[in-house]
């Protein structure tokens, strides 16, 4: 029996199909049950080399892909943006050539520039995956947002999922949302029209300023952290208008139904998006979908590295 | 899998065949453990689950107990990684734990170079330690690349290498049960 997975990288879950995130998100079943044996480890990709490459700083999720590597067996190198003769004037292409000319079998890119993960899998025989580039795609914290709605819910299509927040700069919303809607749910934007435009619709979702309507009817509600980093003033009113127009307070946290499921990204901003008590309450999954993500990013690495190159 | 429709073949077992193979090694694994209580049987996905199932009723049958069951992934556990050109499917491996002071015994429909029963030894062992590891196969088709033998042989065949075994189980391939021999 073998798959008919036929990608080197995982660049985005846009140009995926139905069938192909279902596949990845039974694989990674069968990598999450890796993780409660007493060894967890398995021999899958011995022998290949992992590059993190982490050109935008960022700790659970390189942490992530660097414990998914181990865990297949993989040698990891991580690489930091201080660390790297990016800073030196080399282009990203040449710095990206060099660690292949190591003999890197698998890439996790982490960029600033939408577009960069591309630009490399395009060039290089190595795999290339996604770990965030600008505002463009996240495409294992989509799978793993998806695997966590899937394990908790026992299904995503006809599930409504609400997404609160930063849209406009989020690669996390827009990985979520071409995969919900890809798997059959129903989704709703939720944000200051500054950051969450209409245009959003043109995605096949929905757009809402108002979080009292579209909470009691959701059946999973992802908040998206504020990015200060990305922010600027004229998109964003203030901390305090943000929480009392759109954060989910504990107050709030009442209109919903009592099994939809709280999901957040993190790193959490207690009190701004989510209060302590829902972020520790029983409706969230936050620290799931962290458990979850270790197990999607082995199927991607195993995946997309496993073949040989 | 090659498509094996328009090669000549020779039938090994029938449905009937099987089903006495299967009842005799049933029989065997009751005299082999004394204590059946301590005993998993493991299947290797797909047929060896299958195999494994229809054990387990045979000792139901005899015994009276109702054995343990698991199932065991070889594919992450392969020892190829670096060669292969296709990407063997994954499945979660399921044992019951502790695994220590029990007996396992690792199902398969089909014995040949030793390869699959090493990666299965492996991914048990990433569980714990069990007090012993068995081997039962329906068929075994000699050519060993390494030192393992099988405990239990439904039936011994002597192939060439390049011959192929096809094994069809009905609640698997939606077929009637039977082993055929493809030759080149």
């Amino acid at each position: 029996m073998s798959t008919n997975w036929n990608r080197k990288d995982l660049l985005g879950l846009r140009e995926l199909s139905a069938e192909e995130i279902n596949f990845i998100l039974e694989t990674a079943d069968a990598f999450k049950q890796v993780g409660t044996r007493e060894i967890k480890k398995v021999p899958a990709l011995r022998g290949k080399t992992l590059i993190n490459f982490f050109v935008e700083p960022s700790t659970r999720t390189r942490t992530s892909f660097e414990l998914a590597a181990f865990r297949l067996s993989a040698d990891v190198i991580n690489i930091s943006p201080t660390g790297s003769s990016l800073t030196k004037g080399e282009t990203l292409k040449d710095t990206a050539r060099n660690l292949e000319a190591l003999h890197a079998d698998i890439l996790v890119l982490r960029h600033s520039s939408a577009g960069a993960p591309q630009f490399l899998a395009e060039r290089l025989k190595s795999s290339v995956i996604n770990a965030g580039d600008g505002a463009h795609e996240h495409p294992t914290q989509g799978l793993l947002d998806l695997y966590t709605i899937r394990e908790k819910r026992g299904k995503i299509d006809n599930l409504h999922v609400v997404i609160v927040g930063d849209i406009l700069f989020s690669r996390v919303a827009r990985s979520n949302i071409f995969g919900l809607t890809k798997l059959g749910a129903r989704v709703t934007l939720v944000g200051p029209s500054t950051l969450v435009p209409r245009e959003f619709e043109k995605l096949g979702v929905t757009v809402s300023h108002t979080i009292d309507k579209v909470l009691p009817d959701a059946d999973v509600v992802n908040l998206l952290r504020i990015q200060h980093e990305r922010q600027r003033k004229e998109y964003f009113p203030g901390i305090g208008e943000y929480t009392t127009l759109f954060g989910l307070t504990k107050e709030r946290a009442k209109l919903l139904k009592p099994d939809c499921l709280v999901m957040h990204p993190g790193p959490i901003n207690r009190g701004v998006e989510i209060d302590s008590e829902v972020a520790d309450g029983l409706q969230s999954v936050i620290l799931d979908q962290v458990t979850n993500g270790l197990a999607v990013r082995m199927a991607v690495l195993y995946l997309c590295g496993g073949i040989a190159t | 899998m090659n498509d094996k429709k328009n090669k000549p073949s020779v039938p090994i077992m029938d449905a009937e065949a099987i089903r006495r193979a299967l009842r005799r090694i049933a029989h065997e694994i009751i005299e082999q453990n004394a204590d059946l209580k301590s005993v998993v049987l493991a299947g290797i996905p797909l047929r060896g689950v299958e195999i494994a199932r229809r054990l387990a009723e045979f000792i139901h049958d005899v015994a009276k107990i109702d054995i343990e069951m698991g199932t065991i992934d070889v594919a992450m556990h392969r020892d190829d990684v670096g060669t292969r050109t296709e990407l063997p499917l994954v499945h979660a491996s399921k044992l019951p734990l502790p695994l220590e002071h029990r007996s396992v015994i690792i199902v398969d429909d089909v014995f040949f170079t030793g390869r699959t029963a090493r990666a299965a030894m492996d991914a048990i062992s990433s569980f714990g330690r069990p007090a012993r590891i068995q081997l039962a196969a329906l068929v075994d088709r000699g050519h060993r690349e390494l030192p393992i033998r099988a405990d239990y042989v439904g039936k011994n065949l002597p192939t060439a290498t390049r011959e192929q075994i096809q094994v069809r189980l009905q609640d698997i391939d939606n077929e009637p049960d039977g082993v055929w021999l493809f030759k080149e």
